[in-house]
């Protein structure tokens, strides 16, 4: 065994090694990677259909999706942009990109994301006339340990909700995680978002909704035991069905000049 | 020999458990254990990177300089495991998604690396092979004992069917929230390493040292 730790032999072992392995590990890589490719695809599409309460199952995913047009929306303008290509755009990768975003000053930070992409993907879903069924839109912002990153889907009036979703949160399992509960999500079914004078008076309250109040509409319970996290996607929320989010592209939408 | 080879396999589970006996791979059996599918899928993940460490770090023990064999049994790991993530996430992504980082993790899991050093270094190939078997599959056993009283009383269900049908679902169960949380795992294998060392008292250390007992008249 002597002869093994020669420098020759030693050199010789580690190198075959790192190429046997290297070879592997870039195999499985490679050949791998359209499946987890169309996975990604998938479970995209997935998360944006149960958003918005559309999933059904026994039907395709992919076949579900056909109803569904992605579009890019220009946040600052408010307006539809052709500038990119949808199928391509990453909204979470031109996030971090400083060409594709803009710093949001720390006062207006309210969901705490701190870059906001310039451009952002909305979801039309049409009904079978072709009119407008349901708008799709993508939120995150901050909860308490993560950023929650999710969908709320809008009724074809552009102020009821139709679902919400988070996809990716790692907020404490059975408190904050309890945003995925399906029994809170449908209390979100049905509220309105704008107010009289057009301001986001949707609210996640802290404990349980009057429902005999009038403003209960615009009211959304917040989970018990997790205060912040109820307070993370309440500001959330506000944020992006705001002015400094979608307010003005609803707002064009709704009188067609988007 | 087929006596020996049951032993190989069969030893790990109760009589050398390694998170039990060994106290190794801890941290992932705290992590994933709030799932049983989640669990499971780890357990699948480790016991096939452990076997086929196993039988590779084996198959070239003869040529392993002594001087690098540390790092070379690690690249070995490490390419078993890059590889499993990527079958994870190309065939289970929905589970590789909750798994996330802690198939990565499976590199340092003491148990990979310990069985290397330990066995397949001086033993043939297929004794090392079924020796990764049995590892794993001894950590496995306590990971799902854990997920399943875990799973069970945190959330009401099994493999994400549900037995206990919970309160906040309109049901009559109250979960314990704390089930959900790392820290009740290491109340679970602490509970299941004290059953299996009153059951077999072999398991049990010698203590290192003894408190002397009380002697009147010493130093008040």
């Amino acid at each position: 065994m002597a002869d093994n730790d020669s420098i020759g032999k030693t050199l010789l072992v580690t190198l075959s090694l790192c190429v046997v392995c290297a070879v592997v590990v870039s195999a499985a890589a490679v050949m791998l990677r359209p499946l987890q490719a169309a996975n990604q695809a998938l479970d995209r599409k997935e998360n944006i259909l149960a958003a918005a309460g559309l999933l059904e199952s026994g039907v395709s995913v992919e076949q579900q999706f056909e109803r569904v047009e992605t579009r890019l929306v220009d946040l600052a303008r408010g307006q539809f942009s052709d500038a990119l290509d949808p199928q391509s755009y990453n909204q979470r990768k031109a996030s971090k990109d400083p060409a594709l975003s803009t710093k949001v000053p720390s006062e207006e930070d309210i969901a705490k994301i701190q870059r906001r992409a310039k451009y952002a993907e909305v979801y039309l879903v049409k009904d079978e006339r072709g009119g407008l069924d349901k708008v799709i839109l993508p939120i995150k912002g901050y909860g308490l340990w993560s950023t929650l990153h999710g969908f709320i889907a809008l009724e074809g009036d552009l102020n009821t909700v139709a679902g919400i979703g988070f996809y990716e949160h790692a907020e404490t399992p059975g408190l904050g995680g309890e945003v995925d509960n399906p029994r809170w999500k449908s209390i979100w079914h049905g509220k309105k978002v704008y107010g009289e004078n057009g301001e986001v008076a949707l609210r996640v309250i802290k404990g349980q909704v009057d429902t005999t109040r009038p403003e209960s509409v615009h009211q959304v319970d917040g989970l018990s035991g997790a205060t912040l996290t109820s307070r993370g996607v309440h500001n959330l929320i506000q944020y992006w069905l705001g002015e400094q989010g979608f307010a003005s592209f609803l707002a064009n939408l709704r009188s067609g000049e988007a | 020999m087929a006596e020996k080879t049951r032993d190989v396999l069969l030893k790990p589970i109760f009589d050398n458990n390694p998170i039990a006996l060994q106290i190794l791979g801890i941290c992932s059996a705290l992590a994933v254990t709030s799932q049983m599918s989640v669990a499971f899928v780890m357990c699948v993940a480790l016991t096939s990177v452990t076997a086929f460490s196993n039988l590779f770090v084996s198959v070239i023990r003869h040529h392993i300089p002594n001087s690098v064999r540390i790092i070379v049994q690690m690249t070995i790991i490490a390419s078993l495991v890059i590889v499993v993530d990527q079958i994870l996430k190309a065939y289970a992504y929905q589970i590789s998604k909750q798994l996330s980082v802690f198939v990565g993790l499976i590199i340092t899991n003491c148990i990979v690396m310990g069985r290397a050093e330990a066995y397949a270094m001086k033993n043939p190939p297929v004794a090392s092979f079924l020796d990764g078997i049995g590892n794993g599959l001894g950590y496995s056993f306590i990971l799902m004992v854990v997920a399943t009283i875990r799973e069970l009383f945190g959330s009401g269900s099994l493999f994400g069917y549900t037995i206990l049908p919970v309160v906040t679902e309109g049901g009559w169960y109250v979960p314990n929230g704390m089930l959900l949380l790392p820290p009740s795992a290491f109340f679970i294998i602490g509970g299941i390493i004290w059953v299996l060392r009153a059951v077999k008292t072999e398991q049990v250390e010698a203590p290192e040292y003894r408190l002397a007992p009380n002697t009147a008249g010493g130093v008040a």
